[in-house]
């Protein structure tokens, strides 16, 4: 019956655009996710698709449809960054996978943003995870730079692009050395002359180009936005030696809007990360020396950074777990653990909210339940950073979101074993 | 089955591998050629355990919230460990002879579980780095090669041992060979103690299993070089063939006519004869259906399907058969294989009374199976079903011990068996509780107040974060 009416909502959502964008969410413990502590008791008023105020004190004007949280936790949605969210259905289905593109002519000038597929269901599991917005990256060309990527929510909408080519890509560590043809000296000859070709075009837009350039007028034009400093060049890097070498590119592209991406040995660097003021997405709980470019990994890597004032937030998680809260809720226990460093509760959940919002650029537009910013908010049965809590309730844009999806169902259908009247296929 | 049962049944293969031989005397002519008495008289434990447990000082912890890994859990409970046992547990102190000497821990406030036990590792044969040159796992020449053993290919100094003793507590693991083939080889059961050798880190006593896989993996190998097999029918028949071939040789053995020793099919022998496990990748619920009636056909039981992600679809089916599924908490939709997962699996498989193991297959998530069990935990709570603590933690500890066979030693706090003791500093259930100690055969071999109470691989001496948190 529940399922019923799920999947009524979902044709419902899918068929027109958004409903209802107002919404009070009173008497929860609402986490704001800029850092500071949950509030008790609080509301959480969202009009216009937007926050309007959360905290306590605040009156719910007559009409607005109230939710009551009395035990439940109420916080702004999670933000993946970095992640392929949207462009896959099945990661080893080559055909649904669009996150890759060995064989493509182009790399720089990639726009991910026509292959987003807002019905894909790593997307629906995703944001009944409680994920509500993503920075999806392409991964996998076959050259340095993998193209650019978008920001995108995970509401059940047909638009599910909030920035197209929010960004530009690129691989600088050992992939990035075999991607450029063998070594890191290959990478960054590649890098600068692309950065460079990308100068001159910028300075003659219509101007005939040399004739010995390496890269296609598309990809050169792509960088124009990159060298010029409109557009942030996310750089996945995880050696220490390999950071300050990232770093060092703005003495020769002062322009350049870098964020670092992996950032496995960032706290062996992290009074040059702190000094640049460059953010950081950090792969949370790398601990092996998986490569040899991550010998010095440590889950403490993210807590040193911040406590260094790297501007650290969570991303590039890989896996196949969508529970991101779970990486969160273990920054917190390495504070209890002698010579380890973690994060608070409180900035830890602003590592997977506010965090990589602003290290996106998007700050003020989401990741917190700050006034003004886009009305997306999770319910959860519990302390979100728990590995036994789960999601009640998403809203995004202030618009309730189904959380139905093939696993849910699969779930009703199964929830009793063996065939009954008929075979499960009439079950549904 | 009534764990006395299992008791026996352990027994038996720790003695299968003491010995050497399957054949009794009286099998035996005097006039059989010296080709014959190799090819069945050969030794079973060419490679044996050199591990031996570490001193150890008697030790008490007192005051904490103890689950014992069979389901139970006492409040203010007190565990004695002594000459490397657990030597006595209950609530009341009055009752234990402590010695004099014994280490005193106070518990408030934390919790004691067996040590946890990862039935899926590939530790060591797939160990960090992770370069082509350590790439050990997969013997991907045949599609069956029961003749590797995983253990010839473990590198004891992998890091990722240490990681699983600090942050995961982890004291047993089982290592496999990886999917790429149909019958992928033995696998080993290690303490997980640093050594010199692999055999230092052997579970003395541990029977062997063999790793089976069906589905996607081998015919996807085997397909793509246009070689059998290229489909899940393909599979099942090479499966069935070397069934068949196996039967054959065992037969021929008993009746004395064997003239030359074959590992792949002493293995597989080894398998008919009860002595050797089966653990057996599989993903889809059909596939694990017709897996069990293939066992049925040759002569043999699975342990546990690993990975097993539409396990709760056929929840009954295998309760009925006594099969447990090795099962992610939430790993979902990677391949057309796990396109059904759902993160309800181990609740629903424990509602229709299966055998339910959390593993972790990944050099990260055998850090966290506690972890891994408490997310499974809460998505059967909001599919209504709950569990308690106690038997959630059976997942990664009892359960995970019987599957490879070494519940009679280790798996549960109970008086005699192996000394095999987390103390987490908080429920173990919580994403915010980390292993306090950890002690193998007693021995305290994680302490996270002691910095070098820790081990330290050779391949990190010397290295960036050498000695490190982790």
């Amino acid at each position: 019956m529940i399922a019923r009416i799920a999947l009524a909502a979902l044709a419902l959502a899918l068929a027109g655009p958004a409903l209802a964008q107002e919404v009070a969410v009173i008497n929860g413990k609402v986490v704001i996710g800029d850092g500071s502590p949950p509030i008790d008791n609080a509301t959480v008023l969202v009009r216009g698709g937007k926050v309007v105020a959360a905290g306590k004190g605040i009156a719910v004007p007559p009409g607005v449809k109230t939710i009551d949280a009395a035990g439940k936790w109420v916080t702004p949605g999670l933000v993946l960054a970095v992640t392929d969210l949207g462009l896959v259905d099945v990661g080893a289905v080559d055909e649904s996978n669009d996150s890759g593109a060995e064989k493509a002519p182009f790399s720089a000038a990639l726009d991910i943003s026509a292959a987003i597929n807002p019905a894909a269901q790593p997307i629906a599991i995703s944001r009944h995870a409680g994920v509500t917005r993503a920075a999806v990256a392409p991964l996998g060309t076959n050259a340095i730079f993998e193209g650019q990527g978008a920001v995108i929510d995970l509401g059940v909408d047909s638009r599910p692009v909030t920035v197209p080519r929010a960004f530009q890509y690129v691989e600088l560590g050992e992939d990035g050395a075999r991607l450029a043809g063998g070594s890191r000296v290959a990478a960054y000859a590649v890098l600068r002359n692309a950065l460079a070709e990308a100068r001159e075009i910028a300075a003659a837009p219509a101007g005939s180009r040399r004739t010995d350039v390496l890269l296609t007028r598309g990809d050169a034009a792509a960088l124009v936005p990159v060298v010029t400093g409109r557009q942030p060049l996310y750089v996945h890097v995880e050696r220490a030696a390999d950071i300050r070498m990232a770093l060092s590119l703005k003495s020769d592209f002062p322009l350049l809007r870098l964020v670092i991406v992996g950032a496995s040995e960032g706290w062996l660097v992290a009074a040059d990360l702190a000094a640049a003021g460059v953010p950081v997405l950090a792969t949370p709980l790398n601990d092996l020396p998986a490569r040899f470019e991550q010998l010095g990994a440590t889950q403490s890597n993210v807590g040193r950074m911040a406590a260094a004032g790297v501007k650290v937030a969570l991303g590039a998680y890989g896996g196949m777990s969508p529970a991101i809260t779970q990486y969160a809720g273990n920054l917190v226990g390495l504070t209890r653990i002698p010579r380890a460093t973690g994060l608070t509760w409180d900035k830890a959940f602003a590592a997977i909210s506010s965090g990589p919002a602003e290290a996106m650029g998007m700050g003020e537009r989401f990741g917190s339940l700050r006034p003004g910013r886009a009305g997306d908010v999770v319910i959860w049965d519990g302390d979100p950073l728990e590995a036994q809590s789960g999601v009640v309730a998403v809203y995004i844009d202030g618009v309730e979101q189904p959380l139905g999806n093939h696993q849910s169902r699969l779930k009703e259908r199964y929830a009793t074993p063996g065939e009954g009247s008929l075979p499960k296929a009439y079950d549904w | 089955m009534a764990p006395r049962t299992i008791l026996a049944a352990s027994a038996a293969f720790a003695l299968a591998f003491a010995g050497t031989g399957g054949a009794t005397a009286k099998d035996k002519k005097k006039d059989e050629s010296a080709a014959v008495k190799a090819a069945r008289d050969f030794d079973k434990n060419p490679f044996p355990s050199t591990y031996r447990p570490y001193p150890s000082h008697p030790t008490l912890i007192t005051g904490a919230t103890l689950f014992d890994g069979k389901g139970g859990r006492i409040d203010n409970a007190s565990i004695l460990l002594r000459d490397g046992k657990v030597a006595a547990v209950g609530g009341a102190l009055a009752d234990m002879a402590v010695p004099a000497d014994a280490v005193q821990i106070d518990g408030t406030g934390k919790f004691v579980t067996p040590g946890i036990i990862d039935v899926h590792s590939h530790l060591g044969v797939y160990p960090s780095p992770a370069v082509e040159a350590h790439s050990d796992g997969n013997e991907m020449t045949s599609p069956t090669t029961a003749q590797v053993w995983a253990e010839h290919s473990v590198w004891p100094q992998d890091p990722g041992f240490s990681r699983a003793l600090a942050n995961g507590g982890i004291t047993s693991l089982e290592i496999l060979p990886g999917s790429g083939n149909l019958i992928g080889g033995r696998s080993v059961v290690l303490k997980n103690v640093y050594s010199r050798t692999v055999q230092g880190m052997k579970f003395p006593g541990a029977p062997y299993s063999l790793k089976m896989a069906c589905g996607e993996n081998p015919k996807r190998v085997y397909g793509e070089r246009k070689q059998m097999p290229s489909t899940r029918m393909g599979n099942f028949a090479v499966d069935r063939a070397t069934w068949i071939k196996a039967k054959e040789y065992r037969a021929k053995r008993e009746a004395g006519k064997l003239e030359e020793r074959d590992l792949a099919m002493e293995t597989l022998a080894g398998v008919l004869d009860g002595e050797i496990k089966v653990q057996n990748h599989c993903y889809r619920a059909d596939e694990m259906a017709q897996v069990l009636d293939m066992a049925k056909e040759a002569g043999y039981k699975v342990s546990a399907f690993h990975h097993a992600v539409e396990s709760y679809k056929i929840g009954d089916l295998l309760k009925a058969n006594d099969v447990c599924s090795a099962v992610w908490a939430d790993w979902w939709g990677f391949k057309m294989e796990a396109y059904d997962a759902v993160p309800e699996n181990a609740g629903l498989l424990y509602k229709a009374g299966a055998c339910v193991i959390i593993h972790s297959d990944d050099e990260n998530g055998i850090q966290r199976l506690n972890q891994e069990a408490a997310k499974a935990q809460g998505a059967a709570r909001r599919a209504g079903i709950a569990i308690p603590d106690e038997e959630v933690v059976r997942w990664i500890t009892l359960n995970a011990a019987k599957a490879i066979g070494v519940d009679a030693q280790t798996g549960s706090l109970e008086t005699g068996k192996m000394g095999d003791v987390v103390l987490w500093n908080g429920n173990p259930l919580s994403t915010y509780s980390r292993p306090e100690k950890v002690w193998i055969d007693g021995a305290l071999l994680f302490d996270a107040a002691d910095p070098k109470r820790r081990p330290v691989s050779d391949f990190e001496l010397g290295q960036p974060g050498e000695g490190d948190v982790k």
